[in-house]
């Protein structure tokens, strides 16, 4: 069914609701490499008025890949809450923009089940960024392993100790850095250069090593191919989360190697293992704009929307840690800083609104127009936002993957100006062990000489 | 707190490349860690944007003896190029016309120097890179095409190139995506039987070429084993796994041959 807006003399046509949806997302490199971006800048703005009129009853009525077709849209269908989404099924896509700025955090968690990825997308393409940052900041998403992550007032940071050669001395020297500017719990981890079960073997152990002896309150994880680390689990590794990159469509899931079975086979295995001392969220998601459309794999819908789609999939599987990475993937998906700023607000209010721990690897590469301060930026809006965790890299140059995102530094200048905690038991841990006083905030001199005195062979 | 004084950070310092241990000011970084990253990022950024120099690099390649070719892919300049990956995979009308007017008898390799994302990679490391290979590929007899010398190119054009030279296999040396520490370095990705639209898990990938990193006498080498095994297996790619390095860990074959 077509849709239809006018604008004075001229009246836009959109062929059916993904058509709509791409036209009125805010423009896009990756969009245009599609073919579906908005040709003009009033088409882009009669499709959000449009879109503003459609009832949310029926996008939930309107798949945008068939049912048949795609997992994706199965899980999404058939996980959707009929209860939770009652609250709201008298909307439409305005209406629901102004429920949201009104609505409390116990309303946004209760309705969070009954909202499908596509509904997030369609809303979140008619707001502002302020609307984006209001809205996320009242949701709360609460997930639990051997800390607690997600209270209001706190953000996490994933300590990220990456290594040309996945040298276990240079990845060790890296931990302690970051250990002792108070990063690493969300979790300890590293993109390993080899995906093979050796060195997954010997980075686990050394990891299992470190987090036992200083007795530190967070988890680890190598992020390999979950079959990799279902082998892992197999040989009796120490496996705290399991990680997977995943997309919005079967199809760019399956350019991943990994269909919906074999998520639920490692979930459950993770399970069993029952590592977590708090809770049992133990899987460790990734995510990006611009996979599915890489991978061929886009079915003609606009990569935000895809992206939102990628959250259905993790929430079946009530992961710890889910993030975007956001402008990792390129220029030719998100061109400049403007791009990656609001796609880095969009996937952090999608997740959210979903019930999904979303945090952001704030990032860009050489080849976009981007630099640290476009970073600086993102950083500060989704620290306004309520982000779950953002990425700790020692001095924001990520040396394996050649990319730039946050750093140590950049974690301690966002809780100075936003008052923001860690997880509380990590916060507690670096209080006993000396690093920081009561407040949270790191003493002075000798931080690393006393993790060094409760490990001293870590870097010898 | 960490400071660039501090023995023990040295020490760890020595470990990784990464930017460990650098000070801090309040919750910010020293000015001089400021700048330096700053220094880092300005040469990643000009090496991506600056021009390929494709008269030099014509000229370099030349003096070593290999005959040149040059074309244009279908991105007309940098900003299409950084936007649309798909007109830097295919070569210009006119290229393609030159290239097909150029090809004789079918050869065993077309090799294929290319911007990519890093201009410098490529104006400091190209010859140097045929330099070190030729010997193997004299050594093998293998019968090759001109050096094609491609502007504004993606990894795939060497299909392109390969298919309208008529080459059982093509080797590209692009410049790649520069990360902070290294806005050098060159990646080498063989075809075996190239035509537009092979993946890239029918491609062979050797990456990080560069002085401070995989060096170019190691990098022929490796080269030269990849294409003999794709020449004698009729494959490249996933089903063509890098075992060379068991020959050098075995101090088997002499790497730098034909250099002193």
């Amino acid at each position: 069914m077509p849709y239809r807006h006018t604008v004075g003399p001229r009246t836009h046509v959109f062929a059916d609701l993904a058509t709509l949806m791409a036209k009125a997302t805010p423009v896009r490199s990756g969009d245009c490499l599609a073919g579906i971006a908005a040709e003009s800048a009033e088409e882009n703005m009669a499709a959000r008025w449009c879109l503003a009129e459609v009832p949310l009853k029926a996008i939930l009525a309107r798949p945008l890949i068939p049912y048949e077709e795609d997992d994706v849209t199965r899980l999404i269908l058939d996980d959707h809450d009929e209860t939770a989404f009652a609250e709201i099924a008298g909307l439409t896509v305005g209406d629901f923009r102004e429920f949201l700025l009104t609505a409390s955090s116990e309303t946004l968690a209760r309705i969070a089940p009954g909202v499908t990825p596509e509904i997030a997308a369609a809303v979140c393409k008619i707001m502002r960024n302020q609307d984006l940052i209001l809205v996320a900041r009242k949701c709360r998403v609460v997930t639990r392993f051997r800390n607690t992550i997600g209270l209001p007032g706190t953000l996490a940071v994933r300590l990220q100790p990456n290594h040309p050669t996945d040298d276990p001395a240079g990845v060790t020297a890296s931990i302690l850095d970051g250990l002792s500017y108070g990063c690493g719990d969300a979790v300890i981890g590293i993109n390993p250069v080899s995906d093979s079960i050796q060195t997954m073997s010997t980075l686990l152990s050394l990891f299992d090593g470190i987090i036992g002896r200083l007795e530190i309150p967070t988890q680890a994880c190598v992020l390999t191919h979950v079959t990799t680390t279902l082998d892992a689990m197999n040989r009796g590794l120490p496996v705290d989360l399991v990680f997977q990159s995943i997309a919005g469509t079967q199809r760019a899931n399956a350019s991943f190697g990994v269909t919906l079975p074999i998520l639920r086979e490692a979930h459950e295995a993770a399970l069993a293992l029952k590592r977590g001392t708090l809770g049992d969220n133990v899987m460790y998601f990734e995510t990006g704009q611009g996979s599915a459309l890489s991978a061929d794999a886009h079915h003609g819908i606009d990569q935000q929307t895809l992206e939102a789609r990628a959250y259905a999939v993790a929430r079946r599987y009530r992961p710890l840690l889910v993030n975007t990475v956001v402008g990792f993937i390129g220029p030719e998906y998100l061109y400049d800083g403007k791009e990656i700023i609001r796609a880095g607000l969009e996937d952090h209010f999608c997740g959210k609104l979903m019930g999904v721990p979303l945090g952001v690897d704030v990032c860009y590469t050489n080849h976009a127009e981007a630099d640290q301060d476009d970073m600086d930026t993102l950083l500060t809006l989704l620290g306004a936002a309520g982000c779950t965790y953002v990425m700790g890299i020692p001095g924001a140059d990520d040396v394996m993957l050649n990319y730039q995102s946050t750093s140590f530094h950049d974690q301690l200048y966002i809780r100075e100006v936003l008052g923001l905690k860690r997880a509380p038991e990590f916060e507690e841990w670096l209080a006993r062990i000396g690093l920081t006083d009561a407040d949270g905030a790191l003493l002075p001199g000798g931080a690393a000489s006393r993790l060094l005195t409760a490990a001293p062979d870590l870097a010898a | 707190m960490s400071a660039p004084g501090d023995d023990l950070w040295q020490r760890l310092a020595r470990l990784t490349p990464a930017r460990i241990g650098l000070g801090r000011a309040g919750a910010g970084l020293p000015t001089r860690e400021v700048l330096k990253f700053g220094l880092a990022h300005a040469q990643a950024r000009d090496a991506v944007h600056t021009p390929m120099d494709a008269g030099a690099v014509a000229g370099a390649v030349g003096a070593l003896g290999f005959p040149t070719l040059a074309v244009t892919s279908g991105a007309p300049d940098r900003a299409t190029y950084l936007r649309r990956p798909d007109c830097g995979r295919r070569l210009s009308p006119e290229s393609l016309k030159a290239l097909s007017e150029a090809a004789q008898e079918p050869v065993d390799l077309a090799l294929v120097v290319a911007d990519g994302l890093s201009a410098r990679a490529v104006h400091e490391g190209a010859a140097a890179m045929l330099a070190a290979f030729r010997p193997h590929a004299e050594r093998a007899g293998w019968h090759l095409a001109p050096v094609v010398i491609a502007t504004q190119a993606r990894v795939a054009l060497g299909d392109a190139v390969g298919a309208a030279l008529k080459a059982r296999a093509v080797v590209m040396l692009i410049g790649e995506r520069p990360g902070l520490s290294s806005p050098d370095s060159l990646g080498l990705y063989l075809t075996f039987a190239p035509k537009p639209g092979r993946t890239d898990a029918e491609r062979n990938c050797i990456s990080n070429v560069r002085p401070a990193g995989l060096g170019f006498d190691l990098a022929a080498f490796k080269l030269n084993w990849l294409l003999t095994q794709a020449f004698a297996r009729g494959l490249s790619g996933v089903n063509l796994k890098d075992e060379s390095d068991r020959l050098i860990e075995a101090g088997t074959p002499d790497i730098a041959i034909g250099r002193s």
